[in-house]
């Protein structure tokens, strides 16, 4: 049944996600640099350069395919769509009945499979390079991501993340120690996705340990601000993501729209923790090999089967 | 082995000895399995004196330096080439060709390598600087040319091309690499986009001139280049400087190594992926860099170091702020190296990345923090060492195993050790002047300076012109033997590593570009 107010929470959702997700990038940027002892960027810095981005004039090859222009359009959609179904703030979110974990993970892969193309489209060394190495990074991460996220489904019994939003935040405090392998496995399966430190790192100017950067050196301008924001916006669905399955408390049910301001405070609390912990880790470990990167994602499924196995064991 | 060659005055002991073709390459063949290194290759134009085309080759033998030189007629222009023996001198000699026209060829008759090295299309294949004839100022139109990489064929392997136009702030050259997935079958450098005609320039500079110059000849090494400069022209005039200008410049000379090495250190990390290095090792380089400032009135010490002495001294209370700054800097360096040697991912990057053993060391004549990484203890602050370093006794840091690793206690444990001889120059420094005189040399007068900077040895070769004016000053940097071994160290490795192999190594584009 779609109210009147459950179309409002989940449009003021998605905008929520789409305004805020470069705070979040600006909030980690800071951390990192206060952690490396460095004068920090503004909090807005992300929000700058967006504006930047947008002003300047498009640079495109000349054998650049319509695909080229238009996927960092695709990718933008891809996100908000994936923004839409986590539940953030409420759980009445009328997109939920249309999909669930599974489509959620689709829709990330379906944003990888577009910036992949994208990536190779030009024909440069370094952005099929980079979109190698983001299939062999992706291919091992989903698989854990959806293990993860079937974890969580067999506590709550549903595919739904809103159910198992309700299910999770809602049961008097249990301690799950399924959920504790899944946190692990999810929390390296984000870094992984997100292109960070230890798999990646996004603030690397050496071409050739890129992975995510690479798909997109030949972006410029607008094509950029809205693949710089996708990247922004990926960021927040994971923490998003993981606020939703292992920290669930403080997100308002159903549709009141009491609730949902209730949860703002809420939700800037937990993704500021979230995120300088993010910083954190990136700060102490060093980037990988890449070769090693399939040792810490195959790490992270074997966590996450682990994960299924304690909780049919102990807890089914 | 017999040294039947003229002595050459100066600081560093070195011969000079007339050869002719024949004896170019058997002397070459001697030198060889006597041990002895390549050190530089150069050529000169001495057709105004009537003396053609001149091609000197400096080694390094166990005594000093031994430059062999050799005639070569204009008409013919070709002379025996090395690159077989000594496998640094196939760069050098394809410059020397760019450069003055004269070509080394096989005993079977073939030219090596005929493509060009410092010749990118800005003058044409037949005109060359060094001529005298070739004016400084005289215009040409650029020309593309297509540079012939070596090709690499089979299943599944493809060219990666990289720069000169990087995505970072970084000197411009170009690598290709030939890679099946990630692993790299070859790499092939292209560099001489910094060419800027130093070599040529000098030419127009008085011998007094040309040290400001010979500072800027690699900016990061301007103290070991202006001291290679001063020696050489010292070495020419008769100079000796006073004890305590040498104690000054071996001072400059450290922290120009601390500084680097605390500089590549830093970057180092940050190429593991460890960001947090490089903000401490950036910070400590700038203090550095400041006290310098403050201290002697230069960030880099440029042109502190003068014909003849040095152009900054220092009182007590400059003497005991050195001081404090060396022990702070001991104690956090100490810290940061635990944190290095203990940090499981970094570590992990590092040891067995982009070996270099130290058998193609060897074989390829690599010099400086390379070699002694690469299991090969040569610096000649130590051997043959001069002063004032024989009152110092510095110690060589080295490593067997070549990797990353190595090179990252190799610099770890020089910038303790330059430390340590801070504290001796300090402790030691000798009163008096901090500059002599230096006489106008005689018009054909030569000399040589060599020292050891921080990323390996410096030659400069001077020679006077009339009336104090320099005929013909040729720098070298140790960046022409190691760059070669960059492409052997990579072999195997995964393209994601270079970035980090090339960091470990450090190499100067500028230097060797000129």
């Amino acid at each position: 049944m779609i109210s009147a107010a459950g179309i409002a929470a989940q449009l003021t959702e998605l905008a929520l996600a789409v305004v805020l997700a470069p705070l979040l990038t600006g909030w980690v940027n800071q951390c990192r640099a206060w952690l490396q002892n460095r004068s920090a960027p503004g909090l807005l810095q992300p929000y700058r350069m967006l504006a930047k981005l947008f002003q300047k004039e498009v640079a495109l090859a000349h054998n650049a395919s319509p695909m080229f222009r238009t996927a960092p359009y695709l990718v933008f959609g891809c996100l908000c769509v994936a923004a839409a179904i986590v539940p953030t703030l409420g759980t009445d979110l009328p997109l939920n009945a249309v999909a669930d974990a599974i489509a959620l993970v689709g829709l990330l892969a379906l944003a990888r499979m577009f910036i992949a193309l994208a990536g190779m489209d030009v024909g440069t060394a370094f952005g099929s390079l980079g979109a190698r190495r983001e299939m062999l990074v992706g291919f091992l991460a989903e698989p854990a991501l959806l293990m993860v996220l079937f974890t969580a489904s067999l506590i709550s019994h549903s595919t739904s993340l809103a159910t198992i939003v309700e299910t999770l935040a809602h049961r008097e405090l249990v301690i799950y120690p399924s959920m504790a392998f899944a946190g692990i496995a999810f929390t390296m399966v984000s870094l992984a996705e997100n292109a960070r430190i230890p798999v990646d790192n996004p603030s690397t100017h050496l071409e050739l340990t890129m992975i995510h950067e690479a798909m997109v050196l030949e972006y410029s301008g607008r094509h950029l601000a809205m693949i710089e924001w996708a990247a922004s916006l990926k960021l927040f669905v994971y923490s998003c993501m993981g606020l939703a399955l292992f920290f669930p408390w403080g997100v308002a049910e159903g549709g009141d729209w009491l609730g949902i301001v209730l949860a703002l405070p809420g939700l800037f609390v937990k993704l500021a923790i979230g995120g300088a912990g993010l910083s954190l880790i990136e700060t102490v470990s060093a980037k990988l090999r890449i070769f090693r990167a399939p040792e810490f994602l195959g790490t992270a499924f074997l966590l996450a089967v682990l994960a299924m196995l304690v909780h049919v064991l102990l807890e089914g | 082995m017999e040294i039947s060659a003229q002595p050459v005055p100066g600081a560093v002991p070195a011969w000079r000895k007339q050869v002719d073709a024949e004896r170019w390459r058997t002397l070459a063949e001697q030198l060889l399995s006597a041990g002895s290194r390549l050190g530089a290759l150069w050529a000169s134009d001495e057709r105004d004196r009537g003396g053609g085309y001149l091609l000197r080759a400096l080694y390094v033998i166990f005594e000093g330096l031994l430059i062999a030189e050799l005639r070569v007629d204009p008409a013919l222009a070709t002379y025996p080439d090395l690159s077989d023996l000594f496998a640094c001198a196939g760069r050098m000699q394809r410059a020397a060709f760019d450069l003055c026209g004269m070509r080394a060829v096989s005993i079977s008759g073939e030219i090596p390598d005929v493509r060009p090295w410092l010749r990118h299309g800005a003058w044409p294949a037949d005109a060359h600087p060094l001529h005298r004839e070739h004016a400084l100022s005289q215009p040409h139109p650029q020309t593309e040319e297509r540079y012939a990489f070596v090709p690499v064929e089979g299943e599944g392997v493809h060219e990666i091309a990289v720069g000169p136009v990087h995505a970072g702030i970084i000197e411009p050259g170009h690598f290709r690499f030939s890679v099946v997935g990630e692993r790299v079958l070859r790499l092939e450098q292209r560099l001489g986009y910094k060419h800027k005609g130093i070599e040529k320039r000098f030419e127009s500079l008085s011998l007094a001139e040309g040290i400001r110059l010979a500072g800027r000849v690699s900016g990061d090494s301007t103290v070991a280049y202006a001291w290679a400069y001063a020696m050489a022209l010292e070495g020419m005039a008769g100079t000796t400087p006073p004890a305590r200008a040498l104690y000054l410049r071996a001072l400059f000379l450290e922290r120009e190594r601390i500084a680097n090495h605390l500089g590549d250190l830093g970057s180092l990390g940050n190429d593991g992926g460890l960001a947090f290095g490089l903000a401490q090792f950036s910070r400590l380089k700038e203090d550095m860099l400041r006290t310098n400032a403050a201290l002697f009135g230069h960030r880099y010490l440029m042109d502190r170091v003068v014909p003849g002495g040095v152009a900054a001294d220092i009182g007590d209370s400059e003497s005991a702020a050195i001081l404090a700054e060396g022990e702070r800097l001991r104690t956090e360096l100490r810290t940061l190296r635990a944190i290095y040697y203990n940090h499981a991912g970094l570590q992990d990057r590092c040891i067995t990345c982009g070996r270099l053993t130290p058998r193609t060391a060897a074989t390829l004549g690599v010099v400086g923090l390379v070699a002694r990484a690469s299991g090969h203890a040569i610096d000649l602050r130590v051997h043959p060492g001069h002063p004032p370093y024989g009152e110092l006794q510095p110690e060589i840091a080295s490593h067997r195993n070549g990797d990353v690793a190595a090179r990252i206690v190799v610099r770890f444990e020089e910038a303790f050790e330059s430390l340590k001889l801070q504290r001796r120059i300090l402790h030691r420094l000798p009163t008096g002047p901090i500059a002599a005189s230096v006489c106008t040399p005689d018009e054909a007068a030569f000399g040589i300076g060599w020292i050891e900077g921080w990323r390996g040895e410096v030659f400069v070769a001077l020679e006077a012109g009339p009336n104090g004016a320099i005929r013909r000053c040729h720098p070298h940097d140790p960046s022409w033997q190691n760059w070669p071994a960059l492409e052997h160290a990579i072999i195997g490795n995964i393209v994601p590593d270079f970035p980090l192999v090339n960091k470990s190594f450090s190499l100067s584009y500028a230097g060797q570009d000129l």
